[in-house]
């Protein structure tokens, strides 16, 4: 083996020593290529497993945690909610289309792999700014692609989030989230149990496409990026579709011992994963996999990672019938194993072995690196911020119409109008809401959902920020009148080599660990996503969360939009000089700089817990987590935001000690705009003050315009906003697609 | 009543379909596998929505070779009711069963949201429990469906009041304003001239229950059934 060879693999000189270490031999060229694949960062989370084990992953509605294809969470009715998020960032970004087409087709299959039918998916999408043309092309590719993959697979898109930022313009994030129903005792792992049982491959054939796949995506990119263009797999939503009705007809037969998509490191990482995963080995033959072209080598077929493959270990005997079923849907089918105890990974081609490797030390034994972390150097730049040197707002109209237009605030209608987001009639709320809800059919239950990550905060304060976006997604599922129950991760980082990205890394790590242990809800699966690095320059880090919460009955669903004219608007929490790393310091003043708001998490559970009980309990008519843009911006998407009528508002606000800008459009967090009938007010303040939950009655619904009336306070003078409700909702709505036309 | 509901390899509204038939109105429905022989003992025919063959080639055009639309034929020539939603509809087209044909929407874009829609003929046996004029709210959700149709063609269903529904604003004004996808005088869903083929692009069957906020499209599958019960000869619109 060349040094050459070893390097373009992506292998330390170390690494392959340990290869050389496992096998006692130099290790043949497909074998190098299997090691490479499984032992590259994607696959083996090498720079993060020290760390990703101080998450909490237990917890009594956990049926399922990390390690597997998904995560499941009990809802009851003999039912679990099956999820979990993944990037699909590098290839997105090469080739945005098919990028991110084939990243909905690889987190579904991660779900319907477990048993599970997918009825939802929402997408968390990281852009450069609008103003460049490389930028609006692949904010138009990723959409499209999105649409055309989960639109023809009948999966509604029910919602998701977008920021744009110029610190994404060469590292776009492409985040997607699958949720999917299982029966709680019908759950299918990816286990190669049993030897002697047959292995059985089946979906589309395998072709050159995607070879590398796993370990371009561990790896930056630089000027020389598009010549990557070949490892982006091409995406078939028709045959994923016709793979998923078979798999769930395989599934309800008593058929199946185990079964694992082919993802990242295609037949490889399938194969030697759920050897690895029932302590077994596998024995392969590659002369009967379908294939799309002649004269493809082993190397070629182990790494292919061809999109809409299934590997499956069936019980001994039914072998027939698995293949009835897989051609019954026009799939290629193919035995192409069996199971075996010897604990090795052996594959043959026309009759020669051309690859023997111990399954665990594929799948598990991957290296693991501490690597060292520090603070950089700016970090103290960054959060240094002289707020004397920055003027108070002004003219409050002109300030809350821009934050209204940016992109990241605007409405993101022009994206999720095509997204089917109604197909399979379970959507109650629609996207533009705090969180999705979908109705789970033949129950009374209901399932919210939300993605959520300010990576700004993250930049600001890795640990601060992370515990914000838990706080945040749990406060837009309690919005939405749910309960949080479970939480996956999508960790967008970059090249973990660099000891500032590690600490990044690991100070986020800990701020999940400790939110979600207060808030009480598991981590139950995720992904890890490095090197999103351009010609040296990181993204912010940006810890994505998608968090997901049970409505007990579907009548305790909750939106942000006000309902009636004449109810009165409540804040909930305390507002602070909290600018730092604001929206409205990005858009007005062109700063990111700052501290994070302050979250304190006990007074953000105590108004989780009342919040849940006042919705339950029918005392609230809308309630709408205060966000990007804060509390101005808030009050006007609860005006604009519903699908009925708009409606209008007056406001009146005292500064006390704040500045203009803080008190308007400044992100304290743990505030919730909330909207209850005249005659309920005294008994949601009473109940607040109980709760210890700061409330206060601060105007009334109605009219056509949206007034807010902030009187003078200690040391500044007040301010008026005074808006018609039609021209706030024209500056927000069509934003995105006025940016997009004019180019 | 039994109604069948075809399942065409990339079908994906299928399972709406049955769900609002068996679960919301207490019918007997049929899944019913592409490759099946026979229809018997079927009182109706839903071509569900969808992207039948991943619509790679053109959207239908590749379903109306299905063996089962043979079946699907003949069952309307017997004067059998077929409603074709979405997908449906343009298997419809392109098998023949209905005249034009659909063009990518104007924007180019996959459209998903709610519009209102006109009942411009409710005395079919789709409409009848609508009343003549009703504006309608229904989801669309397709990327082709800018309906054509040559002139001459389009005059006679005219004459014949075979376009059943137009999109219009929510007050019920036919405008260019109100035509999401560029479609041929604002159509929406046009009916064979014998009375028993219904395709419409719109999506009742996703607005049929309160739980989801609207239930105008119930009133559709409600004609149906009504239709069915009282078992009128679908209506004659135009002569033999």
């Amino acid at each position: 083996m060349t040094k050459e060879l070893i390097a373009q693999h992506n292998l330390t000189d170390d690494e392959y020593q340990k290869i050389v270490g496992i096998l006692g031999r130099e290790p043949n060229i497909t074998e190098l290529g299997m090691f490479s694949v499984m032992w590259s960062e994607h696959c083996s989370y090498k720079s993060s497993r020290v760390h990703l084990r101080k998450l909490p992953t237990t917890g009594p509605r956990v049926v399922q945690g990390p390690g597997e294809n998904a995560g499941a969470v009990d809802i009851g009715d003999g039912l679990c909610a099956v999820f979990k998020m993944e990037s699909h960032n590098h290839p997105s970004f090469i080739e945005p289309y098919q990028g991110a087409a084939t990243g909905v087709g690889g987190i579904l299959r991660d779900i319907f792999t477990m048993g599970a039918r997918p009825i939802a998916l929402l997408d968390a999408l990281r852009f450069g700014g609008l103003d460049n043309a490389k930028n609006r092309h692949l904010v138009k590719g990723v959409v499209a692609g999105i649409a055309g993959y989960g639109n023809c697979m009948g999966v509604p898109t029910v919602g998701g989030e977008i920021v744009f930022n110029d610190i994404y313009s060469q590292n776009p994030l492409v985040n997607v989230l699958c949720l999917g129903i299982a029966h709680k005792d019908k759950i299918f792992l990816g286990t190669a149990a049993g030897i002697g049982n047959p292995v059985i491959y089946f979906g589309s054939k395998t072709g050159r496409d995607g070879i590398h796949g796993a370990t371009m995506a561990s790896d930056s990119f630089d000027d020389q990026s598009e010549q990557k263009r070949p490892t982006v797999q091409v995406g078939d939503p028709f045959t994923e579709k016709l793979l998923l009705e078979a798999c769930l007809e395989l599934m309800a037969g008593d058929l199946l011992v185990g079964i694992q998509d082919m993802g990242a490191a295609g037949l490889t990482s399938s194969s030697c994963e759920m050897a690895s995963r029932a302590g077994n080995g596998m024995d392969l033959d590659l002369t009967d996999v379908p294939r799309r072209e002649p004269g493809m080598t082993a190397y070629e077929l182990m790494l292919s990672e061809s999109q809409e493959r299934m590997l499956m270990v069936a019980q001994a005997g039914k072998e027939e019938e698995c293949i009835r079923i897989c051609k019954k849907w026009d799939l290629d089918v193919a035995v192409v194993g069996r199971v075996t105890g010897d604990g090795i990974l052996r594959v043959r081609d026309q009759g020669k072995v051309v690859a023997e490797i111990p399954a665990k030390s594929l799948a598990d034994d991957g290296p693991r690196y501490e690597r060292p972390y520090s603070p950089p150097g700016y970090q103290d730049m960054l959060t240094n911020l002289n707020y004397d040197a920055l003027p108070d707002v002004k003219d409050a109209n002109a300030a809350l119409l821009s934050l209204l237009e940016s992109p990241t605030i605007a409405s993101k209608r022009w994206v999720y109008e095509q997204y089917d987001h109604m197909v399979r009639t379970n959507t109650m709320v629609r996207p533009g809401s705090d969180a999705a809800v979908v109705r789970i059919k033949g129950t009374n239950k209901a399932l919210a959902m939300t993605v959520d990550c300010n990576s700004r905060y993250c930049l600001l304060h890795p640990y601060e920020g992370a515990r914000i976006a838990v706080a945040e997604a749990a406060r837009n599922l309690v919005c939405s009148g749910a309960e949080p129950i479970g939480l996956t991760d999508c960790l967008n980082f970059g090249n973990p080599e660099r000891p500032e990205i590690m600490w990044q890394f690991v100070l986020a790590i800990e701020g999940l660990r400790d939110a979600c242990e207060h808030f009480k809800v598991p981590i139950v699966s995720g992904n890890v996503s490095f090197y999103n690095e351009t010609n040296g320059l990181s993204i912010y880090p940006t810890p994505m969360l998608g968090m997901v919460g049970l409505i007990e009955s579907v009548d305790q669903t909750m939106t942000q939009w006000f309902k009636q004219d004449g109810d009165a608007i409540i804040l909930l929490g305390k507002t602070r000089e909290d600018l730092g790393g604001s929206e409205y310091l990005k858009v007005l003043h062109h700063r990111e700089q700052g501290s994070p708001p302050l979250l304190s998490l006990e007074a953000e559970k105590s108004l989780h817990d009342f919040l849940l009980k006042a919705i339950r309990d029918g005392l609230v008519q809308s309630a709408h987590d205060c966000s990007d843009g804060g509390l101005a911006v808030a009050l006007v998407e609860s005006c604009i935001s519903g699908p009925a009528a708009r409606r209008g508002a007056v406001v009146g606000l005292g500064l006390d000690t704040l500045r203009r800008d803080a008190l308007l459009f400044g992100e304290s967090q743990s505030r919730v705009v909330l909207s209850v009938k005249p005659e309920l007010v005294e008994q949601v303040l009473k109940r607040a003050g109980e709760a210890d939950v700061p409330a206060m009655k601060i105007g009334t619904v109605g009219g056509d315009r949206v007034v807010i009336d902030v009187e003078k306070g200690q040391w500044s003078e007040g301010c008026r906003i005074d808006l018609p409700v039609d021209q706030l909702f024209e500056q927000w709505a069509f934003s995105i697609e006025r940016t997009l036309n004019q180019a | 009543m039994k109604i069948g509901v075809v399942v065409f390899p990339g079908s994906n509204c299928d399972h709406d379909c049955q769900h609002i038939f068996k679960d919301v109105l207490g019918q007997s429905v049929e899944m019913i596998w592409h490759k099946e022989t026979s229809l018997a003992g079927l009182d109706a025919i839903v071509l569900p929505g969808g992207f039948s063959y991943g619509d790679y080639l053109r959207t239908g055009a590749i379903a109306k070779f299905s063996p089962v639309m043979g079946l699907v034929k003949e069952f309307a020539k017997g004067g059998g009711m077929v409603l074709g939603i979405c997908n449906g509809f343009q298997i419809l087209l392109e098998a023949g069963m209905l005249p034009g044909a659909m063009l990518r929407n104007k924007s180019l874009h996959f459209i998903c949201k709610d519009l209102s829609v006109k009942v411009e003929n409710a005395a079919t046996s789709f409409t009848s429990a609508c009343q003549p004029g009703q504006v309608l709210k229904i989801p669309i959700a397709h990327a082709d469906g800018n309906y054509y149709t040559d002139p001459v063609t389009l005059a006679a269903m005219q004459a014949n009041a075979q376009i059943v529904l137009r999109y219009c604003t929510p007050e019920g004004k036919v405008t260019p304003e109100a035509n999401p996808n560029g479609s041929l005088d604002n159509i929406a869903g046009i009916i064979n001239a014998a009375g028993n083929v219904l395709g419409m692009m719109p999506h009742p069957e996703r607005c049929a229950e309160t739980v989801l906020g609207n239930d105008d499209g119930k009133l559709i599958f409600l004609s149906m059934l009504e239709s069915l019960k009282q078992g009128k000869k679908p209506l004659q619109m135009a002569p033999a």
